[in-house]
This record gives structure tokens, sequence and C-alpha cells, in this order.
């Protein structure tokens, strides 16, 4: 087969990356306005939980150009959000339960105007007592959700009879998601109490049931569309059908189009982050570092709602091994109710915050033992050896929920990664070096990362598409996942021009929109090119088979022997255009475009034990990172980064790469330079770019090389290829394990590293000085 | 009070608007009166870059361009000015300015939104640097890009793409029709500046007079910092004086014993010039804010505005530079950390302003450093910015000059300190005793950046740092360390 024709597995630039450069690619702000469009701001409380006394509009209302004020009286519908847990009001009602709790709107001829009268419309709130912290949550069994404990084995024999014990706590703080777009919806009126919403969500079908809800309508009433939005990490997965209900509501009452736009400030205090966790550990290991007990407690702070903390949680837990087997292990699952922004989904959803507690616990393990921490790591990995030699057909290769690791190479991954970034010769440089120079000192580590892909969940797992073959050969496609940035509809594009064997320009892809593909799932767990993509490929797949069947006759062959490629269709007897195809199947009433339907495959858990197979696959990748510490100061630089990574046979190089890069200077930055703090109050203080600080330009390191693993996808998805999205996100603990290790070798007392997340100079410094 | 005309020019033409408020931001012109939505807002505050164009002044008989953060400039200061956004770069036919190639070709767009601001401040390099015949580093290209937050990629191919738009054939604009455009805006009678809501006066003679005639007129020059009272407190002011059109205030002079930096000359160029004679500052230059914010902001406005954590004082007071200050009555010289009374509490009176900052010269035996904490390297507000000068004599030390930022309500002078150093042998003793009384000096809040415990403790810390160095340590810091350099 001639590869060149092709599109999947080749480097190519993102559908939209033309426009965007240019300014030519409209995100919603950018859409045309219609005429009479009013712009919302949001009223927010100022209390972190009280008693709703009374709200004075007068003086907002008394400023000229403000239209209406939207109070939670104003929702047509049910006045409680359609989230699962139904635990959130669409606007506070007689409580407020956070700082920037939306109350209500001021609707105005002028967005600063709006933003302005917001600020005039005064709050009589009675304060209540606010939980703001965790170990208060924790004493005051304060939960969004009940706890949950998954154990396999007798964690508390293993830890009795273990050679050696360790216990220890880490605190590893959320991250706001910084979407370079902030969160926004244009809701408008349609004839009959129709309505068209434009969203900048991840997921359009849960925007159309929640704003249906709230006004009251049925689903069918409310289209929501969204072409590409200016980055989600998550953020807007639930957080933006808010907007989109307040929007809606606004619009309403007013009976005009209204657009509502956060400001940064107010997109900071309104909308959920990734979880804060906080862990309690106790872990037994014997003389090689192996484990071989663990009891762990983790804690997920989750502000005042479940949103989707429980599945966040869960994602937690069920990533506590890493990539490591856990024989003897009991984890506690905490779901803390605190008076904050509820928090949400963020890349990795809990992943990063499963893995992050036991990658410290066993680089704690080897400093107390005096060992190199990759060789501690490499002791722990999921492997296929007996488990004990009496019993040879039980292997260390099945996780604490009792899914088998199959397709496992973390081993030679580790181990190609360990010899092409020189890590045995650089750790030896780096002790010289250090020996060398007092105030700075340089450390090392070299972290694995294996991911599930699939939404624990396992209803989401499907997707539809469809794929529309014109007159002049062209194809447009569409599908249930969002555009944010990911190339998601470049991937599926190579996809449906590969089943159709067209050059890639011939495919174009449309916006999301809840009238093309009814109930899709967010664009979310990395799933969007598994599951749209495949979802994608069938539909086309239904066209080619048309196409086939009707050529296959013209020729008299059978339709498996037509082929596609090049844009030409080929019969042992003929050679066609696929245009002339086209046309001469037109001519012959054959259906020119088709729906797809994919489910994946295997999955599926019981989610009350929380046992069974939630993922489909694992992607796995590595990452070795060094870092310098500043002693004097606790500044810190990550001077050289060196990832192989598991896409399984890549649809997009270029696009995979990119995906690798951004996910671990995100990761870098949670636990690195962004902060969130709140002050006792409950006031979100990091609420702006000039106090929350995301990595630069100038914080990449200047080595940064990112390779991919050459092998195909076990299972049996899309092209061979294996999700990206997240993984890469969780690479980055390599550089809080390196800062750690630049501590204990500025230290030098074979002690544990007391040092929480983010690793900013003043804890780094902290840590340095700390004497445990 | 009327508002002025606005002319600027814009893909070749002329633009000429009426009835724009003085408020109104050049983001809210661009996206809200012209319907160029290239331009996008990201936070709204000049800290993300997303808004970010590039505007050309003329400099002589040449167009001098900055990339600047459009959504806290005031519309009205882009007036005689050239303007570019991210839908101005590509030809008539479409084909790609280099700067958009190289992003092409590198995979520099994910989501897209940042893209139209890195454009720019690479659009601006392009004009800046490649035009001029000067290659782009790594470093330079960094350096440019220190404004721009892109929250998708990890940065690794918008700084490839930087060093490609070089190599790629060259583009250049027809500079002398753009001046002659911003010659015929220049001729365009503008009316009596008292009269106007918007005043731009053009010398120091008229700007003081308008200043005793209108102190309620809200002063700006780069709008860094009014630009976020206008977006984020709402603030809105009927009357704006805008200083930086005075020629007396954007000069740089200097002598054989100062250098005189005027009020409105930018922090680009005013540390460009504080570097020419300490090249030690560029580092701490590099740090001072994003690029767009240092092309809009001026050392006047940080040095007037008064914030304990603005970057420049603590520098200026190490250096014993003293401001300037003038009015209808007559101009006056004091040190200038005798300029602040409290929190955003000056001296000054109603009809004063700021018009110099005067440093002197190096000493041949003078020590200095500048040290700046915060969480982030770039762009970054200081927990906690330190600086030191001292001169030695003989092993001795002659004199002590720290100024400190971030450990009390106005940047201030550590007086307790230079009286441990001054007189002293410069031994390891006398840097533990003066990082001991550092330490004691201040009583520094615990705020979001850091806590007081560790602004203190840090502070000593950088004294001990100073020693080091000035026994010609290196690899002392983080700057000094290179990959190829391991």
């Amino acid at each position: 087969m001639n590869t060149t024709t092709h599109s999947i597995g080749r480097t190519v630039a993102h559908e939209s990356a033309r426009a965007q450069i240019a300014g030519a690619a409209p995100y919603i702000d950018d859409l045309p306005e219609l005429r009479g469009t009013l712009y919302a701001a949001p009223i927010l409380s100022t209390v972190a939980h009280g008693k709703i006394n009374e709200i004075h509009t007068a003086a907002a209302l008394a400023l000229h150009g403000v239209v209406a004020i939207v109070l939670a009286s104003d929702v047509p519908g049910d006045p409680i959000l359609a989230a699962f847990a139904g635990d959130e009001p669409v606007f506070a009602r007689d409580t407020v339960q956070h700082i920037g709790q939306v109350i209500g709107l001021v609707v105005a001829t002028d967005v600063m105007l709006a933003r302005r009268a917001a600020r005039l419309v005064k709050l009589d709130i009675t304060p209540l007592p606010a939980i703001l912290t965790v170990p208060d949550a924790l004493a005051s069994e304060s939960y969004v959700l009940p706890p949950v404990t998954v154990a396999r084995g007798d964690s508390d024999a293993a830890l009795a009879r273990a050679p050696h014990t360790l216990k220890g706590t880490l605190e590893v703080g959320g991250q706001e998601h910084f979407y370079l777009e902030g969160q926004i919806a244009y809701a408008l009126p349609q004839e009959q109490n129709q309505w068209l919403i434009y969203s900048s969500s991840q997921h359009p079908g849960e925007v159309q049931h929640w704003v249906a809800h709230a006004l009251g309508l049925d689903n069918h009433a409310v289209r929501v569309e969204c072409r590409r939005l200016g980055g989600g990490f998550g953020g807007k997965e639930t957080q933006a059908g808010h907007l989109a209900v307040w929007a809606a509501v606004a619009a309403a009452k007013v009976k005009r189009p209204v657009k509502l736009r956060l400001d940064r400030d107010d997109d900071f205090l309104i909308t959920g982050k990734r979880h804060p966790f906080s862990y309690q550990y106790t872990v037994g290991f014997d003389d090689t570092g192996r484990l071989c007990g663990l009891q762990l407690m983790m804690a997920a702070h989750c502000g005042f709602s479940a949103d989707l903390s429980g599945p966040v949680a869960d994602r937690a837990i069920f990533h506590a091994d890493n990539a490591y087997y856990l024989q003897d292990v009991a984890i506690t699952s905490y779901r803390l109710k605190l008076h904050t922004q509820s928090h949400t989904a963020f890349r990795g959803f809990g992943g990063p915050q499963g893995m992050i507690v036991t990658e410290t616990i066993l680089g704690d393990i080897a400093r107390q033992l005096g060992l190199d921490p990759l060789a501690v790591r490499l002791r722990n990995l999921y492997s296929d050896e007996p488990l004990n030699p009496a019993e040879p057909g039980l292997r260390r290769d099945t996780t604490h929920y009792g899914m088998q690791v199959e397709g496992n190479i973390l081993q030679p991954l580790l181990s190609t990664l360990e010899q092409s970034s020189q890590y045995q010769k650089r750790i030896e440089a780096i002790s010289a070096w250090n020996e060398q120079h007092q105030t700075l000192k340089r450390g090392i580590a070299l972290t694995p990362v294996k991911f599930g892909i699939s939404f624990t969940a396992t209803l989401f797992n499907q997707a539809g598409a469809l794929v529309h073959v014109y007159l002049d050969g062209s194809v447009q496609m569409n599908h249930g996942g969002v555009e944010m940035g990911q190339g998601l509809n470049t991937k599926v594009a190579q996809i449906v021009a590969d089943e159709l064997g067209v050059p890639l320009h011939k495919v174009l892809a449309t916006a999301s929109d809840t009238s093309k593909i009814p109930n899709a799932s967010a664009t979310a767990a990395s799933a969007g090119t598994d599951l749209n993509g495949r979802a994608a490929q069938f539909a086309a797949r239904h066209v080619r088979d048309n196409l086939a069947a009707f050529v296959g006759g013209l020729d008299g062959v059978g339709a498996g022997a037509v082929t596609f490629q090049g844009g030409q269709v080929f019969t042992p007897k003929t050679t066609r255009t696929f245009d002339a195809v086209v046309q001469l199947a037109y001519a012959n009433r054959i259906q020119l475009w088709s729906d797809g339907f994919y489910r994946t495959p295997k999955i599926h858990y019981d989610k009350t034990t929380l046992s069974g197979r939630p993922f489909y696959y694992f992607a796995y990748g590595a990452a070795c990172t060094e870092v310098a510490l500043d002693t004097l100061t606790g500044e810190n630089k990550v001077i050289r980064v060196d990832i192989l990574h598991d896409v399984g046979r890549s649809i997009n190089p270029g696009l995979d790469v990119g995906q690798i890069e951004g996910g671990f200077v995100q990761g870098m930055g949670w636990l690195t330079t962004e902060e969130l703090v709140w002050n006792d109050k409950g006031l979100l203080t990091t609420h702006a770019p000039s106090t929350y600080k995301i990595p630069t330009a100038g914080d990449i390191p200047a080595h940064f090389k990112v390779d991919l693993w050459d092998a195909p996808n076990t299972e049996d998805n899309v092209g061979g290829s294996k999700a990206v999205g997240e993984p890469p996100f969780m690479l980055a603990i390599s550089v809080f394990e390196a800062l750690r290790d630049a501590v204990a070798r500025a230290r030098d007392d074979g002690a544990v590293v007391q040092l929480n997340a983010p690793a900013t100079p003043e804890k780094l410094l902290k840590a340095l000085t700390q004497v445990r | 009070m009327p508002h002025p005309e606005l002319s600027f020019v814009h893909r070749g033409q002329i633009i000429h608007l009426r009835e724009v408020p003085p408020t109104r931001t050049l983001l809210q012109l661009l996206r809200d009166d012209l319907g160029i939505n290239a331009t996008k807002e990201g936070c709204n505050e000049g800290d993300c870059g997303a808004c970010t164009v590039v505007i050309g002044e003329q400099r002589g008989d040449h167009l001098h361009y900055s990339a600047v953060n459009s959504c806290i400039r005031l519309a009205h200061s882009i007036h005689g000015m050239a303007l570019w956004t991210a839908q101005d770069l590509s030809a008539a036919d479409g084909s790609l300015h280099p700067v958009q190639q190289a992003l092409l070709n590198q995979h520099a767009s994910q989501c897209g939104f940042c893209t139209p601001g890195f454009a720019m401040s690479l659009f601006g390099l392009y004009q800046n640097q490649v035009c001029q015949g000067k290659p782009v580093s790594r470093e330079g290209a960094q350096e440019a890009l220190s404004g721009n937050l892109c929250r998708c990629t990890g940065y690794r191919p918008i700084l490839d793409a930087a060093q490609q738009m070089q190599t790629l054939p060259r583009v250049t604009l027809d500079e002398a029709e753009i001046l002659s455009k911003l010659e015929h805006i220049s001729l365009i009678p503008k009316g009596l500046e008292a009269d106007l809501s918007y005043k731009s006066p053009t010398t120091l003679a008229e700007l003081l007079a308008l200043r005793a005639a209108h102190p309620q007129a809200q002063i700006v020059a780069g709008c860094t910092d009014v630009g976020l009272w206008i977006n984020k407190l709402h603030k809105d002011f009927a009357e704006v004086l805008d200083v930086t059109r005075v020629a007396e205030l954007r000069q740089i002079s200097t002598d054989d014993t100062h250098l005189r930096i005027g009020a409105a000359v930018t922090l680009t160029d005013a540390f460009a010039a504080l570097a020419q004679d300490r090249p030690a500052l560029v580092t701490f230059a590099n740090r001072f804010a994003g690029a767009p914010v240092r092309n809009s902001g001026t050392l006047g406005g940080n040095v007037a505005n008064g914030s304990p954590i603005g970057d420049s004082m603590p520098l200026l007071i190490a250096l014993q530079a003293r401001v300037q200050l003038a009015s209808v009555r007559g101009s006056r010289e004091l040190a200038l950390e005798a300029l602040y009374t409290g929190y955003r509490q000056n001296v000054m009176a109603s009809d004063e302003l700021l018009t110099q900052i005067i440093v002197p010269k190096p000493e041949p035996d003078e020590l200095l450093r500048v040290y700046k904490i915060s969480k982030r390297q770039e762009d970054d507000i200081s927990a906690v910015c330190f600086a030191v000068r001292l001169q030695v004599q003989n092993g001795v030390v002659t004199q002590a000059s720290i100024g400190v930022g971030g450990v009390a309500a106005t940047p201030v002078r550590a007086v307790q300190t230079e009286v441990t150093l001054t007189g002293q042998a410069w031994t390891e003793a006398t840097v533990e005793a003066a990082a001991a009384a550092l330490r004691q000096e201040f009583q520094p809040i615990s705020d979001m950046r850091a806590s007081s415990d560790y602004r203190r403790q840090v502070l000593g810390n950088l004294m001990q740092r100073f020693w080091l160095e000035s026994q010609g340590q290196t690899l002392v810091t983080l700057a000094d360390l290179t990959l190829e350099g391991l």
C-alpha cells in the first residue's frame, strides 16, 4: 500500500491553525451579535457561608442602561441545577456557600456597566460558621459524598511484618485551569420558546440538558453549538453549563439575547478548580525498597457541592498504584465539603492526585534505605513475576481494583529512557557537581506514568458521528466531540479521509451541535479521538460500503474487491476518481451520507466495590527531569527534561508531541508555581494572573526532548493509537521528585523530605531547613 | 467636556474617530467599536498577553515598534501612531507573514486563543530585530514573549517559531508611507487641550499649567496600573491627563556624574539606559513585569505610584537616586525614598508632578546587585526585592546603600543594616551581622505571595548571596546556570 496517500500517521497542521494564527478563527465572543443583545455580569457572594436576608437592587437598577436584575426567583423551571447530585442551586437562594457564589445577574446594555452595577447590589447576609480547612472538614465529617474504601489483602498484617515502615503526610494544592478564553455563553431566544445557546463547553449535550431543565422545557427545544474552545482542560466540562444556564435564565426574563462573559477575576472566584488533596499514609517495605503494605488516606477538598468530585476521587483511588504493584493495601477516600468553589474536572481527573502520593512515598523509601529512587521504582513495577514461588499462577500484574495490566511496557520503556537520558551517568555527575557547589544543588528523578483510558462511568463510553459526502466529492464530518485545541477535528478528519481514500483537504469539520449528534458525552477522559474518531470512521465506512457495493455492481466484481485510495476508486477492472463515483452514485440514488456509532468494548465495573475493568487500556510514559535548586532562597529551575511516551501508533505525531509537551508544562505549573491561597475568610486571594502564576516561556527547560514509544495499542483502538490528552500531565511528577531529590542532596542527612505541593521557593526553603 | 479626535494609521489608512471617551481602552475600541476581533481579551489586566498589539511611533526619522497590552492601554494614547493587530500581518493575497508562517510550521497554535497575542509580540521582535539584521536568540525570544501566556503548547514550538521566522524570506513594511501618514495626522489641529476630556500636552510648561488648572484629572502615563483601576475597580474618569507626549519627560540625558531619566520614559528604555552603565542589571530588568508592560509602563509611573512591591524603587534607592518634582510654582529635588509617606502616599502637592529620576553614575569600586524573589521567574511581582550597593576600599565598606521592596508599606531604605556595614571590614563576620540586621529591620506582612518569616529569612540569605558574589564565586545564582555550563 502506498502510505504517502494516507493521512493517518502523518504530522499535519491543526485544521484551524492557519485561521487562528491570522486572527480569523472566531470564538464565542467574536461571533456577530444579534440586534438587541444585552450583557450580563454576576452578583457574587462576599461571605463564605451565610444566610441571605435581603438583596438590595435599587442602586444598581438606578444606573442608566441597567435593564434587569435576575435572581433565583426568576428561574422558570427547577431552581436546582440539573447536576447529577442535585445539590447546587442555579442562583444562591436562602444561603450562600462560598465567596464568589453567584446570587444573580445584572443585565445591561454594556458589559462594563453590568459589572459596575453588580458591585452596587448590596447583600445583607448573616454569616454562618464556615468550614474552610481540610482538618476542620475531616473532624466535623463534612462530606459532599460518603467516604469510599478500596482494599486488597490484609494491610494490617502486612505492615506488622514489614521489615521497615514509614508514616507520613502530604498536601497537594489545587490548580486553576486558566483557559485563555474565559467562560462564556450567549443565549438566544428563538421562535416558539426554542433556544439557541452558544457555549464554550466541553459538553454541549449537558449544557442542553441543564438549560432545558432550568427553563422548564424539553431537551429538544434547546440547541447548543460550539465551534471551538480557547482551552478547556476540564474547566469547561460542568462549569460551562452554569454559565449557559445563567445566560438563558436572564434571556428568558428580558426576552432578548443575553451574553455572559466572565471577567477573569470573577472566573477565578466562581468556577471550580483541580481538587486539592491531603494524605496520610503508613507504608511497609523490605530492604530492597519493595512495597509490602500500604494504608493510605486521601482527602479530596471538593468545595461546597459534589459536582464531579465522586468520579474524580474514584480515579484518584484507581491511580494510587500508578505503575506499581500494591499487594496488601487499604485506601480510604474522603470527599470533603468546604465552603469554597466547587472543585471540578481538570486534566488527569484525580489521576495526578492518586499517583503523586505513591511517587513521593517511593522517593522517601529510597532515601531512607540509601538506594537510588529509580531502582526502587523499577523494583515495584507491575510485571509477570509470580507473587510467590508457591503460587506461580498469581502474578504481580493485577491492580488493587482487580484489573489485569495488559500490554505492560513499563519495564522496557523505563529502561529505554534510563539509557537515552543517560540517567546513571548523570547521577554521578550531579553528585560530583553538588560536592563542588555549596549554594546551588542539582537533583534528578525518573518517574513513570500508567494511566487508565475510558470514562470510569461505563455509560459515557459511547459516541456518534455524521459523515456527509457532497456531489463534488467533498466531505463534511461532524461528531459529538469538541475541539478545544487538542486537534480532535484534525485527527478525526484524518481518519475519515483514509476511510474514504480521499485527500485530507477534502474533509471539513463543523461545529459541535446538539442537533446533529444527540446525547454526546463530554470531550474528556482523553477519549475524544478514541470515541469520536471511531464513530466517524464507522460513519465513513458505511458511505464507503454503499459506494463499494455500487461500484462493484457496475464492474461486476464483489464489493470487497473495491478499494479507495488517493482520491481514486479501484476495482480489478476500472479506476475512477472518487468524485466521479460520487456523482454516479447520486444519479443512481445511493445514500452518500451516514451516521456512525461506537461503544468501547470490554469495560465494566462495580460502582459499589470499585472493582472490575474500568479502563479499556492503559497509556504509559516516563520522564526524566533534572532541576537546580538555590539553597539560599528555594528558587529553582528545570534544566533538562527527557520524555518517552506511549501514544500507540500515532495518528498525528505533531499533535501528539504538542499534547505531551503542553501537558508536561501544565503539570509542572501545578507542582511548582501555581499556588491557590484562600485567606481565613475563605476568599481566594490568588484570583488573577497577577497573583496566580502559570508557567511562562522562560520556565521551560533548555533541553526538552520528547520521543514517542513506537508500538501500536495492543487493544483494537482507532488506527492502533492511544489517547494522549491527560497522561502526559503526570509526567511532571518527575519535576516534583527531582526537586525533592535536590533537597535531599542538599541536606545530605538521609532523611525523608517533607515537602508539600506546589513546591514554591518558600516551601522548598522550609524543606531545606526543616529537621523532621 | 468634548472628547478629542483620535487618529491613527491602520492597514495603510488613517482612521479618524470622534466621541471616544477618555477611559475607553484600546481593546474596547478594537473589539467593540471597530469590530476587530482578532485581538482577544484573556485577563483584562495586562498579564496574559492575549490582547497584544503592536504600535509604531515616529522616533527621529524612523518607526519604533512596541508590543503592548491593548486591554490596559487607553485608546487615545495611540493618537498619531500606527497600529497592527493579528489580522493585519497576512499579505493582501492571504499569504502569511514570516511570523505567521513560522508559527504554522512549528505547530505553535493549539486552542489558538493566545496565538494572536504571541503573533504580535513576535511581530514586534521581527520589526525591531530581524528587520534590523539582528539575530533572534532563544533567550531573546523568551524575553520578548515574557508577557504572553499559553496554556496549551508548553511554549517549545512557539520559541522554535521565533527562531525560524528569521530564516524565512524577509517581509518589510513601507515605513516611508506610514511616516508620511503619521506626519499628516500631526498636522491636524487638535484644539485647546484644556477643553478636552483627554489632555495630552507636548511641553512641560503646558503640562504643569494643565495640572494646576485641573487637579481632578487622572494622571496617566503607560496606564499599566491605572488601566486596572478602570477594568477591575470600574473607575471612570471624566478627565485624563496623559504625560507621555511631553518632550522633556521623554528624554534621557547623561553627563559625567548623573543619568537623568524623564518620568515618561518607558521601563524598557529606562532599564536599557541604567544597564548601559551597570550591565549587572540586565537580568533584573528583564524580570520587571512582562515585555508588553515594560513597553508601555514608565519609570516615572512606577516611582510615582509608589507601590511597596514596585521593582524599580529598591534599585533606585540603592543607587541613591533623587527625583525631581515640578509645578507651575517651580521645581524641587529630593531623595527618592523621601517621596513616600505611607502606603501609596507621597509628598507631592496637588499641582506637582514627578518629572525626572536622577541616578548617580557608578563609582569605580562599586559593588552592586539587585535580587528579586518571586514564585515565578518571569512576569511576577516580588515577594521581596533587595538591592544593595557598596563601596569597598582597601577591604573596608566606605558606603552602603540598600533598598528593599515587599517588606513595608512603601519601598524603603534599610537604614539600620547600612549602619552595620558602613566602616566595617568587608568580611564574612560583617556579612553575618548585616544579614541578621536585615532580618530584624522590617516586619513584613504575610500574604499570598509569601509569609513574613520567609521574607525576613530570605533577605538575610540574599545578603549572604551578595557576599559570595562579591568574593568572585560563580554559579551562586540560577541565572548563571546554563545547560552548556554543566
